[in-house]
């Protein structure tokens, strides 16, 4: 298992859509993302279960639809940030194809990373890497050993 | 004689492109559905395309049904259907049609029945003629395509 900057990232998509989950899958995999999509917010919880239970496999980010029948896109996102030990930490995005203020200000206040407007664009996708790569680095101090409690900052060295 | 056939084709392509851009039929989103095409995903549009006309056509019909219907009276219902239209229409870019589903849309808010028959009709119309327009246009690139073909034959043996 690489750690490599160069090791994809893993988008778990969720949109009850099907064609909405083909350009997201499409335009995910054109940015080099490994993806998996589901077609509702129960689905993508049972995934996101099996997935930090025994099999390793990282879910790096979350990008759903806000409008699903059953459980919307803001239930999953306060399922994954507010009542999840393990999940929090994921980053979350929500797609809607309606405009309203107020809908997108409670989901970031609620700990969305973005809010995208759908249609989706290529430029949506290119501010995913940022949130990736911050959670990488996150995970990457979290587990290393602790004999490095006086090093807080890096120094580069250029000679 | 191949070969100035398939720069007419190109010509008559981008002419009815540029015509349906012009009227506001399609949209910038239908062309970055046609970036999202490449060669690991080398029919990705027609395959989308493919389902939405299959979708749509089951939620024309959906539609149909309730507002036939003459003890009618879920809007709440045919909203969810127009919705789902609304959103997929809007995704490959026929911008026309989703400006008719939003007229529609608000006919159901007001449970304004005979506005509603009146949009149906109209949604109907449009959807008709969107899908003839881009049956049309993928038989120009389809077309486009052989003659190319036909003029540079080796042209993947570099």
């Amino acid at each position: 298992m690489g750690m490599s900057a160069a090791a994809q990232f893993h988008v778990l998509a969720v949109d009850d859509s099907l064609i909405d989950r083909m350009l997201i899958e499409r335009l995910l995999k054109t940015s080099s993302f490994h993806v998996t999509t589901v077609d509702s917010a129960i689905k993508a919880l049972q995934y996101l279960g099996m997935v930090e239970d025994k099999l390793k496999i990282n879910v790096n980010l979350i990008i759903t639809d806000y409008c699903m029948p059953e459980m919307t896109g803001h239930d999953l996102l306060r399922k994954i940030k507010v009542e999840s030990n393990s999940l929090k930490d994921i980053p979350v995005v929500i797609m809607s194809s309606e405009n309203v203020p107020s809908r997108i200000n409670r989901c970031l206040e609620d700990g969305a990373e973005e809010f995208f407007l759908k249609p989706v664009q290529q430029s949506d996708v290119n501010k995913l890497k940022p949130h990736l790569l911050k959670s990488r680095s996150k995970e990457e101090e979290e587990t290393q050993p602790s004999n490095n409690n006086k090093r807080k900052t890096r120094i580069k060295c250029t000679i | 004689m191949l070969g100035l056939g398939a720069d007419l084709l190109w010509a008559d392509m981008n002419r009815l492109l540029g015509f349906l851009f012009h009227q506001g039929v399609l949209d910038e989103h239908f062309l970055q559905l046609h970036h999202l095409q490449d060669e690991s995903s080398p029919s990705f549009v027609s395959e989308v395309l493919n389902i939405y006309f299959h979708e749509s056509e089951k939620l024309l019909n959906n539609l149909r049904s309730l507002l036939m219907d003459r003890d009618f009276s879920d809007y709440n219902k045919m909203a969810i259907h127009l919705n789902q239209f609304m959103g997929s229409s809007s995704s490959i870019g026929a911008k026309r049609l989703t400006t008719v589903c939003l007229a529609f849309r608000a006919a159901t808010q007001h449970s304004n029945r005979p506005g509603c028959l009146r949009a149906l009709e109209m949604l109907q119309h449009e959807y008709c003629y969107l899908k003839n327009k881009l049956h049309e246009l993928f038989q120009i690139e389809q077309q486009r395509a052989l003659a190319a073909a036909a003029r540079y034959p080796l042209q993947n043996n570099q």
